[in-house]
């Protein structure tokens, strides 16, 4: 799928005779695609908005691929940090449906502000997966122009980031460029975790009160490190929205398509000036909250095995193979792409050299700092000093 | 050349409004800064000549005001915050310290975030609890900011501007008991010609004690030097004006010369601003100084009741009872 502008959903409260108000087994949920790789037509959220896409072949062929790349971009990432050559890594394994889908539904003027583990949305804005690597290897603050990308820096303290795209849209209504088509809008992405933080929850009524073009993206994959959903709330979360004065929908996290959907219709509200709402993608962390982490100390293997049913890449599969979308020959073509990006990802990060130690003084102000310099200074002839001995 | 008779206050609020005429980037953002002009009345007016969209009320919560300004500063936005009082910005301490302070960090210089965050300080106005704190060092030991304060009217024109200007994330106290304070304001002088920012000033030259002070502090310590020159000694007297970074070219020349030095904050010592003072001072001037590095400075408690706090912070006697020990070595 190219980037940028893919695919479209159609918006209308006009009841459908095919839709259907949620998926089976949960009436709040959206979904357009099944775990079995049934596609619905339509569904309805909460407040009757009516969700479809309207995609060609080779769209979902391009969503399948986003998947893949992703999923195997990820899995080379852990894999990286097992063999020493990361110091950490976050895996989104399980959540790429939600990433892809949300991160496809962004127009090439949105703003993302991602979490740490946000490597899906940023493969779909166009970004070159090393980019996040270097914070992981230990070799930089993993830092970018986030107005070059229209991608904000990964934000690790949770929560942080919500308050950041709340200003940021804010600062898009000022600028005049909400109320068309071409409008720009900002979606800030978090987790269920994060929802008990107090910038996730003073976000909401700042976004609320000032009518911020945003689209508050939770993926909820159930656990904070260790602490499940119960912990954080004792209603679903997505109703909390009601409380700070604007709509929210779950969706189908490993539902690609329904996730754009849904993401897609939220995003085009914001930048036409209908404020915000709070989209939460219902979905399932598979691995570990990060290298460091042991998920068998705090969930039994059932419960992963329900979710592993529930598969977002598998069900797309059985779609494409089933309207014969897509054939053996695209999905080894796939594979072998992504074999091919992951190897190419390996290579680089393994060349990405350690930075000289006198660079740590760079960049902590951008009008410097006389104390600053003279500390420099100071280490450098420090580190002089020892030129030509046996150290 | 027009020069007025100005209180800090009235300064501050006429640099904010020069700074919203020069850059339609600038805006101010707090609670309380519209229709009210601020609980200080230091953004008088400035909502209803420049509109809402410009000088915002923001809802109460002092994490998000921060942290919008971020916002706002990656959009290319210019923020002046505005927190109520000292004691309510810990709320926001995390905004400032983890991404404020990091953001040009982490992004390997590509971003910047030129915010001014401007926090009325210290005591002395006989409030209730948390009004009249002094949390300049939480603030100046952290990298990536820097923290300013003014101490007299044409400072706080001028400084106010500057920062503004600056593309760094800046600290701005504000010596809220000295806001009624009057001086006179050079009101045309441009700015690219001004005394630069981040540097000290000697306010009383002396020849036998140096005495630091910054802030509220200041005109303390000119009227110390005032009755200490009654007595035939003379201070020299340096307002520090950048707390980070510290400018301590004067300082140490001065020392140098005077051989003694006399630290003056509102803050507690320990740990504090003078601690940092006098380990540079000695390090930089140890064959000089006829007497260690004396700091006379708010106790280490929580702020007292209204009723104690002559006695918490440091007067004009307190100052010389310090100069007068530095004879005693």
């Amino acid at each position: 799928m190219a980037k940028g502008d893919p695919g479209g959903t159609t918006r209308s409260r006009r009841a459908a005779s095919r839709s259907r108000k949620g998926a089976a087994g949960d009436p709040a949920l959206v979904q357009l695609l099944t775990p079995e790789g049934e596609r619905i037509d339509s569904a309805t959220g909460p407040d009757g908005t009516e969700y479809r896409v309207d995609f060609t072949d080779e769209e979902y062929r391009g969503l399948y691929r986003d998947l893949v790349l992703v999923r195997k971009l990820d899995a080379e990432a852990t894999a990286l940090q097992r063999q020493g050559e990361l110091g950490l890594w976050a895996s989104l394994l399980g959540q790429e449906a939600a990433q892809v889908g949300s991160g496809r539904a962004l127009r090439t003027q949105d703003m993302a502000f991602p979490t740490y583990r946000e490597h899906g949305v940023l493969y779909c804005r166009g970004i070159d997966p090393i980019m996040p690597l270097g914070l992981f290897r230990g070799v930089d603050q993993g830092g970018w122009d986030p107005n070059e990308f229209k991608f904000n820096m990964y934000t690790i303290v949770i929560g942080a980031q919500t308050l950041h795209a709340t200003g940021y849209a804010m600062g898009i209504t000022i600028d005049g460029k909400t109320g068309t088509d071409d409008g720009e809008a900002a979606i800030a992405y978090f987790g269920d975790g994060a929802t008990s933080q107090g910038d996730v929850n003073e976000a909401f009524v700042w976004a609320s009160v000032f009518n911020a073009p945003l689209v508050f993206f939770c993926q909820n994959n159930q656990y904070a490190i260790s602490e499940p959903l119960e912990r954080q709330t004792r209603v679903p979360l997505y109703q909390r929205a009601a409380g700070f004065g604007f709509p929210g929908v779950r969706v189908d996290g490993n539902d690609v398509l329904a996730t754009y959907a849904v993401t897609r219709t939220a995003l085009d509200n914001a930048r036409l000036g209908q404020g915000p709402s709070l989209i939460e993608a219902y979905t399932y962390r598979m691995g570990a909250h990060t290298t460091s982490d042991d998920p068998t100390r705090y969930r039994i293997a059932s419960e992963v095995e329900a979710w592993q049913a529930k598969d977002p890449i598998a069900r797309v599969k059985a779609f494409l193979e089933k309207q014969q979308i897509a054939d053996a020959g695209f999905f080894a073509e796939v594979d072998e792409q992504a074999r091919r990006e992951s190897v190419h990802l390996r290579e680089r990060v393994l060349e990405m050299p350690d930075p000289e130690p006198v660079t740590m003084f760079d960049h902590v102000y951008p009008n410097g700092s006389p104390l600053l310099d003279e500390q420099r200074a100071k280490f450098s002839r420090y580190m002089e000093s020892f030129e030509g001995s046996a150290h | 050349m027009a020069t007025e008779t100005l209180t800090i206050g009235k300064a501050l609020n006429t640099g904010l409004r020069r700074a919203l005429e020069n850059d339609p980037k600038v805006i101010i953002m707090g609670e309380d800064v519209g229709k009210l002009g601020g609980v200080f009345r230091i953004t008088d007016g400035l909502q209803k000549d420049f509109g809402d969209q410009r000088v915002i009320d923001t809802p109460l919560a002092e994490s998000g005001i921060i942290g919008t300004a971020v916002g706002l500063a990656i959009r290319g936005y210019r923020p002046v915050c505005e927190i109520q009082f000292d004691g309510f910005v810990y709320p926001a301490y995390d905004q400032i310290v983890s991404q404020v302070a990091k953001m040009h960090y982490r992004s390997g210089g590509r971003l910047s975030i030129p915010m001014v965050i401007r926090i009325p300080f210290g005591g002395g106005i006989g409030a209730v609890e948390h009004h009249s704190e002094s949390p300049e060092a939480y603030f100046a030991h952290t990298a990536g900011l820097k923290v300013v304060t003014c101490a007299n009217p044409q400072d706080a024109y001028v400084m106010i501007q500057q920062a503004i200007a600056s593309d760094d994330p800046i600290v701005f106290l504000e010596p809220k008991r000295r806001y009624w304070e009057k001086g006179q304001v050079d009101l045309d002088a441009p700015l690219s010609d001004a005394y630069p920012l981040h540097s000290a000033r000697v306010v009383r030259p002396g020849t036998d004690v140096t005495v630091l002070a910054y802030g509220p502090m200041v005109r303390t310590c000119l009227e110390a030097a005032t009755a200490a020159a009654e007595d035939g000694r003379e201070l020299e007297v340096i307002d520090l004006r950048s707390l980070s970074p510290l400018d301590l070219t004067a300082a140490y020349e001065s020392v140098k010369r005077t051989g003694r030095a006399v630290v003056v904050h509102e803050a507690p010592s320990n740990i504090g601003l003078g601690a940092e003072l006098a380990a540079r001072i000695t390090e930089e001037c140890f064959y000089s100084l006829e007497s260690p590095v004396l700091r006379v400075t708010g106790f280490d408690i929580p702020y007292p009741a209204a009723r104690v706090e002559e006695e918490f912070l440091p007067d004009l006697d307190r100052v010389l009872d310090a100069v007068d020990r530095t004879f005693g070595w």
